[in-house]
């Protein structure tokens, strides 16, 4: 006779967490794709980016969980609860897109988001990512260097700042709160470091609405709110644009936003950062972290002053 | 209506239930890691709110029994009060323990340095004797005029917790504007009995005692 005696180990102990969520997410991949594949639209729609160039510049560190990056996410255009944008993503339609590079640049012209993925190779960047309010993420970004794009349009002398405009819809979007369409800006030579992406994907992955869709800035040693969301325009300027933020609070938001331990937003200090996913609080990191790559763009400013 | 103390007794224990649950719902989501990917954050938001509220249920009791004539209400009054208190306390303890890790130095600076903390603070160390003081014992002893001037201090507690939160907000304000103005409403609603009783003062009717009326009614006419 023979006696079977139940197995005294479950099935989740012998597939590895990793492996187990990696087959979810192909499974949900290779539905979206085939959606994808079945619809008459373009190559933006949700799927994998395909193989990515490794950069040196991405973080050794353990990138915060998906879950977490797509359902804690400050984007009021979408409500301004963090679980809003993920609940409201019906509010903003990622296709057709275009982006407008124009201002001081010897040719202005619109790229769609196919062309814009030709530029440059897609780099995967997992990057720190500090925001004002005193949390932290680490994140898996997918992109391509500003600078690439920027080399595009043939900045003129004269341009100094670049200014980013985010998508807005009266219709669909939140009214009041900041002055629509939200605008963030950089100095040229920030603009231009190697360390400034557009950020296309997320986790391999195109990326999702509420992170930004379909492309968004990441400047990684400045505040999380520098990283305009959704955008469509990036105009060459002369004078330092005015940022939403900085309308909103000059005296609580400056135009660099560095992220500095020593310099406390008025009403809250900024030595120290929660990481989501984590218990304790580390200490906040002079420019996040990436002094080495930017310290020297600020040598002899008063970041005091200009914060 | 009038209930009797039986059915008084029986609506206690079922507002005491009632109370406690925002606080069991928050600890059930926590265990069941459904507070979002900032789950400190979380508790310290909801306990706060729920503070506010408590703040904004127990003065609502006066005008309610005034325009409802249901006196009884009062007798509920000190378990919201105490409800109040006790979240309240949730929310510092969520600070002090998860948020800052018992960094007594860092928590020091926070109250002292930063606006919103240091009237936080003020209204939970305003509220602590009020929780000390409800209790029959007490205000036998501390009569009932002098019990209800301490007790008046729930009117700035209640705006201190307002500015708390507006101050906390980097920009969305619709919350705190909300129980700012129904704050307002509440303690307007104070002002102007106290004006209309003062005008019937003045107008050369009935003027209460000094003393002996339990603050029923105060005199506010000087003579």
């Amino acid at each position: 006779m023979l006696i079977r005696t139940p197995a005294d180990i479950l099935p989740s102990e012998i597939t590895p967490q990793a492996h187990y969520e990696g087959r979810r997410r192909f499974i949900a991949q290779a539905g979206s794709l085939a959606l994808a594949t079945a619809l008459p639209a373009g190559p933006a729609l949700a799927g994998n980016l395909g193989p990515l160039a490794r950069n040196p510049f991405s973080a050794q560190e353990e990138p915060t969980a998906r879950k977490a990056i797509t359902t804690y996410n400050n984007f009021y255009e979408l409500g301004t609860d963090k679980a809003d944008p993920a609940e409201n993503t019906h509010r903003l339609k990622p296709t057709p897109w275009t982006l407008r590079i124009e201002g001081l640049v010897n040719k202005p012209r619109s790229f769609g988001i196919d062309e814009l993925l030709k530029i440059a190779p897609l780099e995967e960047r997992i990057y720190r990512m500090r925001c004002v309010e005193g949390w932290s993420m680490v994140i898996p970004w997918v992109g391509i260097p500003l600078a690439s794009l920027l080399k595009q349009a043939d900045p003129q002398g004269n341009a100094k700042y670049v200014e980013f405009v985010s998508h807005y819809d009266k219709a669909t979007m939140t009214r009041g709160v900041l002055d629509w369409p939200y605008t963030e800006g950089l100095r040229l030579d920030e603009a231009r470091h190697p360390l400034t992406i557009l950020a296309v994907g997320l986790y391999g992955d195109t990326l999702p609405i509420q992170n930004g869709a379909p492309v968004r800035l990441v400047v990684p040693w400045k505040y999380g709110f520098k990283g305009a969301k959704s955008l469509v325009t990036i105009r060459l300027t002369e004078k330092q644009p005015l940022t939403a933020w900085m309308k909103a609070g000059p005296s609580e938001y400056g135009f660099y936003s560095n992220v500095n331990p020593e310099v406390d937003h008025p009403r809250w200090s900024q030595a120290t950062e929660r990481r989501i996913g984590e218990f304790g609080k580390r200490k906040t990191l002079m420019f996040n972290g990436y002094g080495e790559q930017v310290a020297s763009m600020y040598s002899g400013m008063d970041l005091r002053r200009f914060f | 209506m009038t209930p009797t103390s039986h059915q008084i007794s029986g609506l206690k224990l079922a507002l005491f239930a009632l109370c406690l649950s925002p606080a069991a719902l928050l600890l059930r989501d926590l265990q069941l890691d459904q507070l979002g990917a900032n789950p400190i954050e979380a508790l310290t938001r909801a306990t706060g709110e729920w503070t506010l509220r408590f703040l904004l249920i127990t003065l609502s009791i006066t005008p309610l029994r005034k325009y409802s004539g249901w006196h009884w209400l009062l007798r509920l009054r000190r378990m919201l009060g105490l409800f109040a208190f006790a979240y309240g306390a949730m929310h510092l303890t969520t600070y002090v323990w998860l948020d800052q890790f018992f960094d007594w130095p860092a928590i020091a600076r926070d109250i002292y340095k930063r606006p919103f903390i240091t009237v936080g603070f003020a209204a939970l160390v305003l509220m602590t004797p009020l929780a000390l003081s409800s209790n029959s014992f007490v205000i036998r002893r501390m009569g009932g005029r002098r019990w209800q001037a301490l007790h008046r201090a729930i009117y700035p507690i209640s705006l201190l917790g307002c500015l708390h939160f507006w101050w906390l907000v980097k920009k969305d304000i619709t919350e705190p504007l909300i129980y700012t103005l129904l704050t307002c409403a509440l303690l307007g609603l104070r002002a102007w009995w106290r004006e209309q009783e003062r005008r019937k003062q003045l107008a050369g009717g009935y003027l209460p005692p000094r003393q002996g009326f339990n603050g029923k009614i105060i005199r506010i006419v000087a003579k």
